[in-house]
């Protein structure tokens, strides 16, 4: 495809090298979380192969029964993290609009605060005013997972050059769509890693769950913990971070490919 | 009124058992920065030259940051068993990647011509990093620490569920009491000098970063 006299001159060539290391350094998390995956599931490989399991263990880890745990862990992360989408991005929205930069202020640090609760702590404070159930630990998560995605809205939208948007209203865009057509377009990259983040922190809190009757793979880990079973505990907390290990390289991935083009 | 009456009335009996648990959290916040500072800022000086070396580690140490609490204070029970050993190790891996990102990013943020003056002077390499880089980037060295202190005790609530004791043992035995009276008054202890705790954390380590950092860097 390259014309002869296109030739890569040497600088070019030297730079395309260090391209090259900044792109491998660049996807490094791409190659490292998949690496540590594969590290874990050898692990539960060997366990499987080689630790014994009594019919205590064996009941605990019942493949059916952890399939149901897998389903209600992602049916808590899916909705916590709907949830945190629908409230944190339009209030995100609405705080970057002319006029409103104490609200800005003062939700990140009220939330920034709200941060060193811990999570722990958080589930069993909102299983009081809600009682227990699936419902309960949606709810809480999404509390706890508002930060991110609201913050990288704000930096999101704020990010956008003021002459970008200038130059959009100077062409006759109205502020809606200057908003849609020019602000968050620029601003999804910054967005999506503000989801992942929060999805990470909801797949992986969702174990927490079975504390309030809300299911999910921390079943297992708890009865391993309750009937001293190591095994069980040990496949139980693996399962656990491969799932949250799996939406992490998801995240990479939706952060690579979904970005609007141009951007 | 009668809420807040009747915590309190739980509270004033509770004193050991409070005082208790916060040495807990606080050796949990102790140890667990205090080491894991101690790495995190060894490798940030032994990788500053070395950039593909200094995004592995960083790449590593946010790893473990995306592995859920619950499954990395479990997943070394079979080999350390129940208590402190699973929990501080499991608070001392989350807690490397705010100090290591910030050391780094301390280090780096040294302008090259304060550095080209230091080696013009007649510095040598180490001199350069222990009388110019580290004083400059002390202060966003110190920022990591906080977030990190603040991490530990946050995420060491959790402790408790491995028998590593702390706070969350108020909230554990409240949970496991619900609805028999002095439950909600253990949850809402637990909850609010986790909170307390935080607080006071964060403020004296912004004080120790303002008396310690030298006044040129400031």
């Amino acid at each position: 495809m390259t014309p002869p006299d296109r030739q890569p001159t040497l600088p070019a060539a030297a730079g395309r090298m260090r391209s090259r290391v900044a792109s491998l350094t660049g996807n490094l998390d791409l190659i490292v979380t998949p690496v540590i995956a594969g590290i874990l599931l050898l692990l539960l490989g060997g366990v499987w192969i080689y630790a014994d399991f009594d019919p205590t263990t064996l009941r605990i880890l019942e493949p059916d029964q952890l399939l149901v745990q897998l389903g209600e862990q992602l049916y808590v992360a899916f909705f916590s993290t709907l949830l945190v989408v629908v409230i944190a991005v339009p209030i995100g929205i609405l705080v970057t609009r002319e006029g409103a930069p104490m609200l800005k202020n003062f939700l990140v640090t009220i939330l920034g605060l709200g941060q060193a609760i811990p999570a722990y702590g958080l589930i069993v404070v909102f299983f009081i005013f809600m009682g227990q159930g699936a419902t309960t630990v949606v709810v809480a998560l999404a509390t706890f997972a508002l930060l991110p995605v609201l913050r990288n809205t704000i930096v999101g939208l704020e990010q956008v050059d003021r002459a970008v948007i200038e130059a959009g209203r100077g062409m006759g865009m109205t502020p809606v769509q200057s908003l849609l057509r020019t602000e968050l377009p620029l601003a999804v990259p910054v967005i999506l890693a503000g989801i992942r983040t929060a999805t990470v922190i909801n797949v992986g809190m969702a174990a927490l769950a079975f504390l309030i009757g809300g299911g999910g793979l921390g079943e297992t880990i708890n009865a391993g913990l309750k009937l001293n079973r190591p095994t069980a505990i040990f496949v139980g907390a693996v399962l656990v971070a491969l799932v949250a290990l799996t939406f992490d390289i998801l995240g990479a991935l939706a952060q690579r490919y979904l970005r609007p083009k141009g951007v | 009124m009668n809420g807040l009456q009747s915590w309190w009335d739980y509270l004033s009996v509770r004193g050991d058992m409070l005082a208790e648990t916060i040495g807990e959290t606080l050796l949990y916040v102790g140890s667990v920065t205090g080491s894991a500072g101690l790495l995190a800022l060894t490798v940030a000086i032994l990788t500053r030259h070395r950039p593909f070396a200094k995004e592995l580690c960083l790449a590593i140490a946010s790893v473990f940051l995306t592995i859920p609490s619950l499954a990395l204070f479990t997943i070394f029970i079979p080999i350390l068993g129940l208590g402190f050993a699973p929990s501080f190790v499991a608070l001392f891996l989350y807690a490397i990647l705010p100090i290591l990102r910030n050391s780094v990013a301390g280090l780096d943020a040294v302008e090259a011509s304060v550095l080209e003056s230091a080696k013009g002077m007649g510095m040598t390499d180490r001199q350069v990093l222990l009388k110019v880089q580290l004083p400059l980037a002390w202060p966003v060295i110190l920022a990591g620490v906080r977030v990190s202190a603040l991490l530990t005790v946050s995420i060491s609530a959790i402790a408790t569920l491995v028998a590593g004791g702390g706070l969350g043992d108020f909230i554990k035995s409240g949970l496991a009491r619900i609805p028999l009276p002095n439950s909600f008054e253990a949850i809402w202890t637990g909850v609010v000098f986790s909170l307390l705790l935080a607080l006071g954390i964060d403020i004296l380590l912004r004080l120790v970063a303002r008396w310690t950092t030298p006044r040129g860097a400031r």
